[in-house]
């Protein structure tokens, strides 16, 4: 076994010569990433850098033109679709806050519940009692407890963006991609999301999407700067901001 | 052989038909994303705009009946295309965003309209007549073409390419194609997206009563002349690919030709049976149609 | 159905609906039998089929809001499901007409004699047996609505895209049955039916226990949408109208869930049309015409969609107020009205009306402050369907 394998076969994630083009425009370009099991790793970039279409590669929601991806090592994930994507373990939160609005926050987590998702087992449900412990456990966690009955349409934008993670909670993936969680969050939301992040990374694999700095210098992870469809930098916040392409490209002077 | 060239003859006549039909829809559904379930009954307001005209002519100018077609074109855009902007002032502006709702709401406009010309000219048929230049055929060896549906033909290509031009070259066509990208960023450049909006509609339609006009020389014009090409309409601008005129060029010619292949084999009902299964079953295969846009683009 | 799915679905607004349309299934009838003529509480036979055919409309309403109301699949051919199921009782009716006929042929039915056809076609076998005929009108909309789904939901043709070819699957459906050669009467379709399980199917008992039937039909019909509809099949059905692609990233296989929704849908549009047509007494190629099944849907949405009570109270509403305007001085009116209606509903009344009722009600008890009125909205399990879809 060469070098590049035990890389492959190691990692949760594993991304090697990515492809995508819509119509001539390369959206992802060379793309190679890797992430190990366990890790959380944080991914910037300015916009159309490549970050959420990475994520829709990952989930299944686009195929790339070429490349590898790979999931545990062995599971080529550009031949699923999205749903088989979510079954092996791949949770996804969105840029854009997206819960069921018309529903209740509990039953929200009750969908996102990594129970039987077969139509005749949503059928005959009934709810059980490890299902709702479970269920008042991620409330706590995100702290909506008190608003478990009500539409979850009704929450503001923070509120809505926990729900969005506590539903990754309930689905209790073994990989976590989270893109913006903090966008329009107060800083006190957004100290308690990351503190909320690390803490459920001390048993998932997560992957952050983020533009706030403080907030990711607060995770204190390794950082991928994404630019034009492919990395840039790579490394931990210090050596990722100072490098020279990315303060140009990204940061600013 | 020259049967082939009959039929691929007759094909290009339905086709240029069906893009005629279309091509306004191809503006309201395919750049605007409004499903307008009235755009049948734009296209027979056109017809009956061509109806008075030539009535208006027949009694009091009867020396300018060749000419009638010529007054009636700008006529049939100005009527289609107000009552297309007062359409989408009124109603689908409300809409945005709700297509089946827009659907719905179009459908009753659909009736209403139907309707009302029913009051108006009664239930039946009405008589249209054709110019003298538009009368008669020619023989191109063994087969005959009839001066009305090659006039056709270049009509609806002379239109075809002027709206593309008009999108292409003018102001309002320019600030179209903005709204229809972005329409956030072209308000805060500050075209007026309403204005754009309305106006966009109006000529969708307004090139629908143009079409009016056309199949008044090949239809009967009654109030259910809008009801039969409907979903033809819908049929070749999904088929060619939502918001590429391109396309639905493409997507008419090929269903004409399709369907006049198929009619000698099949039967003229049989026929179009087939041709509606089998975009069903394309639009199966292929749901953005022929010439589709890809991306994240096609999610907003 | 275990007793569990029976007590959920059974809150006090769908309890109150039930007996209300099992008091009308017999009281109408009764009423009709029993009562002399003339009496001023005795309902006329005219008017018990009239009735009977609103009830099957209601059915048709209730299988059209169980996927356009809960699962966002605006289906503008639900009335060709409809128009199957009725054809395949057409044709038991049919068949037992056998030498009653003009021209007296015991096996073949008349507009085959008079195609000069020698003998029956072999989709026609079967069909003079009830059962077989019973089957049918379920296995041929449920088979249909399959294949098309199957094709449909699995490559992702949603919103308007499946509204506007379901509409061109029912127009395709309405050309083939207009054909003489298909061998389904043509342009006249079937008709001049003499009796149905060797009843009479012109005698007021026979109508009567016809209305009954529907009345039971309706019931079991909305029992089945409720059990739905309370699931948790019933919440994720409204997370795939609400947000299609994010319940897929939770990974529910929604392709399935659709097909299994619009699967049944289609056989209950196909029940109402084999209990409608030996009430009306004609089937013919009209009703797979696109404008009827769009019109179908207009019930739902002046009803109230994504409320069943709401469904099944618009299908009623709409087509007595067609009934009424359309035989009176007003006829000329109510396409006008009609149409104005579509308008008018989508503009000012997106909920419907029972969906709209709804909303007032809560608010006003939540201005109240009755505490339970957060958990009275969750217990409906629907919520207001999501305007953007």
């Amino acid at each position: 076994m060469n070098v590049m394998d035990t890389r492959a076969t190691s990692a949760m994630l594993y991304l090697d010569g990515v492809h995508v083009s819509f119509d001539g425009f390369h959206a992802i370009n060379n793309l190679s990433l890797t992430l190990a099991p366990g890790e959380m790793r944080a991914i910037i970039g300015p916009n159309g850098a490549g970050k959420t279409t990475m994520m829709d590669i990952i989930t299944g929601k686009t195929k790339p033109d070429e490349g590898t991806v790979l999931f545990d090592g062995t599971v080529d994930l550009t031949r699923l679709d999205e749903t088989r994507i979510a079954e092996l373990g791949i949770g996804r939160k969105f840029q854009k806050p997206t819960v069921f609005e018309s529903q209740t926050v509990q039953d929200n987590l009750l969908l996102a519940l990594n129970v039987d998702h077969s139509v005749r087992g949503t059928l005959f449900w009934r709810g059980s009692k490890a299902e709702s412990e479970r269920i008042d456990k991620v409330l706590e966690t995100i702290r909506l407890t008190d608003a478990r009955n009500r539409l979850a349409g009704s929450l503001s934008h923070g509120q809505k963006q926990w729900l969005e993670i506590g539903m990754l909670l309930a689905q209790d993936p073994k990989v976590l991609l989270v893109d913006e969680p903090v966008a329009g969050m107060t800083d006190v939301e957004t100290h308690l999301t990351a503190e909320l992040l690390k803490e459920i990374n001390k048993n998932h694999t997560i992957m952050v999407v983020e533009h706030d700095m403080t907030f990711v210098r607060e995770l204190g992870v390794k950082v991928t700067c994404l630019h034009e469809g492919s990395v840039l930098a790579e490394g931990s916040i210090d050596q990722v901001s100072s490098n020279e392409r990315v303060v140009e490209v990204y940061l600013g002077r | 052989m020259w049967s082939m060239v009959q039929n691929a003859w007759y094909g290009l006549s339905l086709g240029s038909v069906l893009l005629l039909a279309a091509i306004g829809l191809a503006i309201t559904f395919g750049v605007m994303g409004v499903i307008n379930m009235a755009h049948g009954e734009m296209v027979m307001l056109g017809a009956y705009t061509t109806f008075v005209v030539q009535e208006v002519i027949r009694t009091n100018y009867p020396a300018l009946f060749d000419y009638s077609l010529l007054i009636a074109v700008p006529l049939a855009f100005l009527v289609a295309g107000f009552i297309g902007v007062l359409i989408e002032r009124t109603i689908i502006r409300f809409l945005y965003g709700r297509p089946l709702e827009t659907l719905l709401a179009t459908w009753g406009l659909s009736l209403v309209l139907q309707q009302a010309v029913r009051t108006a000219f009664g239930p039946t048929n009405r008589e249209v007549g054709n110019p003298s230049w538009m009368s008669g055929a020619f023989e191109l060896g063994q087969i005959t073409i009839t001066y009305n549906r090659l006039w056709i033909l270049c009509f609806t290509l002379a239109v075809f390419a002027i709206l593309l031009a008009m999108l292409r070259y003018t102001a309002l066509g320019l600030e179209m194609r903005a709204v229809t990208q972005n329409r956030r960023m072209a308000a805060s450049m500050g075209i007026a997206t309403s204005r754009v909006d309305a106006l966009t509609f109006g000529l969708g339609s307004g090139i629908a009563g143009i079409a009016g006009v056309a199949l008044s020389q090949i239809d009967n014009v009654s109030p259910n002349l809008g009801q039969s090409y409907i979903i033809d309409s819908f049929m070749v601008v999904v088929f060619g690919g939502v918001g590429n005129l391109w396309g639905t060029l493409v997507g008419a010619f090929t269903l004409g030709i399709a369907n006049k292949f198929l009619e000698p084999v099949a039967g003229a009902v049989l026929g179009k049976i087939a041709i509606l299964v089998l975009i069903i079953l394309f639009i199966q295969k292929r749901p953005r149609g022929l010439f589709a846009l890809k991306g994240r683009a096609v999610e907003a | 159905m275990t007793p569990h799915i029976l007590t959920r679905s059974l809150d006090r607004a769908a309890t109150a609906f039930v007996l209300l349309v099992a008091a009308v299934g017999v009281l109408i009838p009764l009423s009709n039998l029993l009562l002399p003529q003339g009496s001023m509480f005795q309902v006329p036979t005219y008017l018990v089929a009239l009735w009977g055919k609103y009830v099957c409309y209601a059915i048709l309403a209730l299988s059209i809001d169980l996927i356009w109301g809960y699962c966002g699949i605006l289906s503008l051919g639900h009335g060709a499901f409809f128009a199957l199921g009725g054809y395949a009782m057409g044709m038991y009716l049919m068949r037992q007409i056998g030498s009653r006929g003009v021209y007296g042929n015991p096996i073949l039915p008349d507009f085959m004699v008079f195609l000069n056809w020698d003998k029956l076609p072999w989709y026609w076998y079967g069909f003079d047996k009830f059962a077989f005929a019973a089957l049918m009108v379920l296995l041929v909309p449920g088979l249909l609505a399959f294949c098309f789904g199957w094709l449909a939901f699995r490559s992702r043709v949603t919103g308007v895209y499946l509204s506007i070819i379901t509409q061109a699957m029912t127009y395709a459906l309405l050309l083939a049955f207009f054909r003489n050669d298909f061998g389904f009467g043509g342009n006249n379709g079937l008709t001049d039916f003499k009796d149905i399980l060797g009843f009479n199917v012109q005698a007021e008992g026979t109508r009567a226990a016809l209305f009954l039937l529907s009345c039971l039909a309706l019931i079991v019909a909305f029992l089945i949408c409720r059990a739905i509809v309370t699931s948790k099949l019933g919440k994720v059905l409204i997370a795939v109208r609400d947000a299609e692609s994010r319940t897929r990233f939770l990974g529910y296989r929604v392709e399935s869930y659709k097909l299994f929704v619009f699967t049944l849908s289609a056989c209950m549009a196909g029940v109402a049309g084999a209990l409608y047509v030996p009430q009306v007494g004609i089937i013919n190629p009209s009703e797979f015409a696109p404008g009827n099944s769009i019109e179908a849907v207009i019930w739902v949405a002046v009803g109230g969609r994504g409320t069943l009570v709401g469904a099944a109270l618009g299908a009623v509403v709409v087509n007595y107020a067609k009934t009424f305007f359309t035989s009176g001085p007003l006829a000329p009116y109510w396409l006008f009205m009609l149409g104005a209606l579509f308008i008018l509903v989508t503009l000012l009344l997106p909920k419907g009306i029972v969906g709209t009722f709804n909303s007032w009600w809560e608010t006003s008890k939540a201005k109240n402050g009755s505490p339970d009125a957060e958990s009275a909205a969750r217990e409906d399990g629907v919520g207001a369907p999501n305007p953007a879809e």
